[in-house]
């Protein structure tokens, strides 16, 4: 006779859905200035409480408090403030540029603009970034050409990809920033690999690169961390922990039960859980990291904790499974208005500085734009088809030229 | 030449010793010389540092060159391509290891999506320069996980180079080349030719590399050029297009069938020498191809293709293909699977009485 219960499956669900109230009360937050700062070299089994609890420095007030309040000067937070606003600024209008079709695709990276943009700023670029689609922000930080990205996305005759890739899959190996790819997670055990050869070779140079909450599921996550710890490899690890993929909430690629950023206690990696809209919490936690990898010590996570604000893409409708003001409920805000509020506590910045920044902002993304769309939007320019065949190898074998002919170039 | 400073005093610097090698010490050699000549050459793979691999490839490459120029790797073929597609993006020239070929396709997403269209999706600001070496191939009762011949996955793959050696001379020209090409390459070794060539006929003993004339193998540098076939043997009635062990299976097929056959070995599917080919098959007006993998969608429905558009007018007789069959490769019915000598001459001879 049976007497245990029949098994059930438990489907993770999120706390809202379309007409819900958002629900943020599950979210356990330290309060600003909460954690403590352990030094650099600290084994990574003495600090996996940093995996459980969240890194913060900017508190309501816009006051900087607590140990990692990396104490930037006035003018690399101005800096990074405007580098978030162009960011922001470009987004909104190359998804206009989406809607009125001259492109085929975008993807904002609305509310996530700390963590590319400080990010970009604390490495050089001589340190290569293996991004996803979501950290256009590392480019704009790195001031690379507006009307170059605008370029790549209409897929005009002066794409520097030539029009071979989907938009917002750039590539930038000068601005160190490495070519994006659609296959999620790929890129993550790339950068183990960059940051192994910079020590192979005896080099003082770090990789960075970035995945998402959901892209974690991937196996190249668990290879990437497992490489990492083995060899030591000078590589910050990000999980950009956005809540979503696409549709599916966090809980579903296994953060229900954990952080994403305990997944590194198991491989024996330091793990940092950071408030992914506190651009000076950010900083600092990058900072540490930066300075471990580039000590030798290896590598380090850092999940970021922080909001997806807009739809997963141009071809997204996030109102059919979250309730449409989440992100204005998000607990953590805007990191935009919260350096903002810092800027202007420290009496460094203005609301009218800030309105300035915007409207420059968007000036400077719309001659961007002028500049780009006179080359040519989708379909109204493209590079030499003849492009079409080549770079697949060194050097072009018969069987491409004898394609290339048949296509008559 | 590396190996130079060790060579007689009567040796002439450009006429470098030549040593009687198994396909195991060529493909060791090559490895060798490349790392002693250049600093970014490393290499890894599951068991391939300290101990030196399963079947010895990377034997004393450790102890000589470092242990970050040769190293062990966790068992995650993912994990092993993909971070050599990070140190090719930085500069290096990893050759990596893959234990079998049949175990390959755990890294079929960072081969495929990633190493393969480096150049293309980033206007060539990156590329993939890495050699994938994998043991493949049948005949050894490897059963259904240590026999595969993937190589159509493969060569289906724009941006991926294809070479597969059949002898001791070939293998380690051809990975020197290998390494040095600024594209990846898989590079497929048929792990039953490692110790000796092997004709199909397995009841008989199996004779080692030494007696033959491509084991005597340069111990310094030559590069084999990637792209070019071999004719093995040349014939006037029927061309036979082969690679990897096939090719001394082709041979035996052909002497007990009784047929003055050509026999190409290709060397490389891709870039594969179409001229070579043409040439061959215009000459005879017959095509055999023999491979290992199974039919459907393997190379040899290309290869057949490719003759049919090529050399059609001069075709007396329908491309014949002999190759595994559609099935998973067994263990029992070993020899029942391996298109062997006798499956190669009952083929020829069909297509020498023009019939299917």
């Amino acid at each position: 006779m049976k007497n245990t219960p029949t098994l059930s499956l438990r489907v993770p669900e999120p706390s809202g859905r379309p007409g819900d109230t958002p629900d943020f009360s599950h979210l356990k937050l330290d309060e600003p200035g909460a954690v403590a700062r352990p030094d650099v070299s600290t084994a990574p089994a003495e600090m996996r409480d940093h995996a459980f609890r969240l890194i913060r420095v900017l508190d309501d007030q816009g006051k900087a408090v607590g140990p990692w309040d990396p104490k930037l000067d006035p003018e690399t937070m101005r800096r990074g403030l405007k580098a978030m606003i162009l960011t922001r600024a470009f987004d909104d209008r190359m998804h206009r540029a989406h809607r009125q079709g001259k492109t085929s695709f975008y993807m904002k990276c609305t509310g996530e603009e700390a963590i590319a943009v400080a990010q970009g700023m604390i490495l050089s670029r001589e340190d290569m970034g293996f991004p996803t689609y979501r950290q256009q922000g590392l480019l704009i930080a790195r001031d690379y050409p507006l009307a170059t990205m605008m370029n790549q996305i209409y897929s005009n005759a002066e794409d520097p990809i030539k029009g071979r890739q989907l938009p917002i899959m750039y590539s930038a190996k000068d601005y160190g920033f490495f070519t994006i790819s659609g296959n999620l997670g790929t890129q993550y055990v790339q950068a183990v690999g960059w940051g192994m050869a910079s020590a192979i070779r005896g080099d003082d140079k770090i990789a960075i690169t970035w995945i998402g909450d959901g892209s974690t599921a991937e196996s190249d996550f668990h290879s990437a961390l497992t490489f990492a710890a083995v060899y030591r490899a000078p590589v910050i690890l990000n999980i950009v922990n956005n809540q979503w993929a696409i549709s599916s909430f966090q809980g579903i690629a296994g953060g229900l039960d954990t952080t994403f950023a305990s997944k590194g206690i198991g491989y024996g990696l330091p793990a940092l859980r950071v408030d992914g809209n506190d651009f000076l919490a950010v900083w600092a936690a990058t900072q540490w990291a930066e300075e471990r990898a580039r000590t030798n010590q290896g590598a380090t996570i850092i999940e970021l904790f922080t909001y997806r604000g807009a739809p997963h893409s141009t071809s997204d409708d996030p109102s059919r499974y979250r309730p449409g003001d989440e992100h204005e409920k998000w607990p953590l805000g805007d990191p935009i208005a919260r350096l903002k509020q810092h800027l202007i506590a420290i009496g460094e910045w203005s609301d009218a500085q800030q309105e300035e920044a915007e409207k420059e902002a968007v000036e400077k993304v719309r001659a961007a734009a002028k500049e780009s769309e006179a080359i040519g939007t989708l379909g109204q320019s493209r590079p030499s088809v003849k492009t079409m065949f080549e770079e697949v190898y060194a050097t072009e074998d018969w069987r491409l030229v004898e394609q290339r002919r048949e296509v008559g170039v | 030449m590396v190996d130079q400073k060790n060579a007689p005093a009567s040796v002439a610097p450009d006429a470098p010793a030549v040593a009687p090698m198994n396909m195991i010490q060529a493909l060791n050699s090559a490895l060798d010389v490349k790392m002693a000549e250049d600093p970014t050459v490393v290499s890894y793979g599951e068991d391939a540092g300290y101990f030196g691999g399963v079947f010895r490839v990377t034997d004393h490459l450790q102890k000589k060159h470092g242990l970050s120029r040769s190293f062990d790797a966790p068992i995650s073929e993912t994990g092993i391509v993909g971070t050599a597609i990070g140190m090719a993006a930085y500069g290096l020239r990893p050759v990596v290891e893959i234990q079998f070929a049949d175990y390959i396709y755990p890294a079929y997403d960072q081969i495929v999506s990633e190493a393969a269209k480096m150049r293309y999706r980033s206007g060539g600001q990156f590329t993939s320069s890495m050699v994938i070496r994998s043991p493949y191939g049948g005949g050894i009762f490897g059963g259904q996980t240590h026999s595969q011949s993937p190589e159509s996955l493969f060569t289906h793959i724009a941006g991926l180079k294809v070479v597969i050696p059949s002898n001791p001379y070939d293998a380690k020209g051809l990975l020197l080349a290998a390494i040095e090409d600024d594209d990846p390459v898989i590079f497929f070794e048929p792990k039953r030719l490692y110790n000796g060539p092997f004709d199909g006929w397995h009841e008989k003993p199996v004779s080692p590399w030494k007696a033959q004339e491509l084991a005597q193998v340069p111990t310094g540098k030559y590069v084999e050029p990637i792209g070019k076939a071999r004719v093995m043997k040349e014939g006037s009635d029927v061309t036979i297009l082969a690679y990897g062990t096939m090719v001394w299976v082709a041979l035996a097929g052909a002497e007990h069938a009784g047929v003055d056959a050509e026999v190409i070995d290709l060397r490389t599917l891709v870039p594969l020498d179409i001229e070579a080919i043409e040439a061959s098959v215009k000459k005879t007006g017959r095509c055999v191809i023999v491979h290992e993998a199974p039919k459907t969608s393997g190379f040899g429905g290309e290869l057949s293709a490719l003759v049919q558009e090529r050399c059609f007018y001069h075709l007396e007789a329908p491309v014949a293909r002999v190759t595994g069959w559609d099935t998973p490769y067994p263990h029992a019915f070993e020899w029942e699977y391996f298109p062997g000598p006798q499956r190669v001459a009952d083929a020829l001879k069909a297509v020498m009485s023009g019939g299917r």
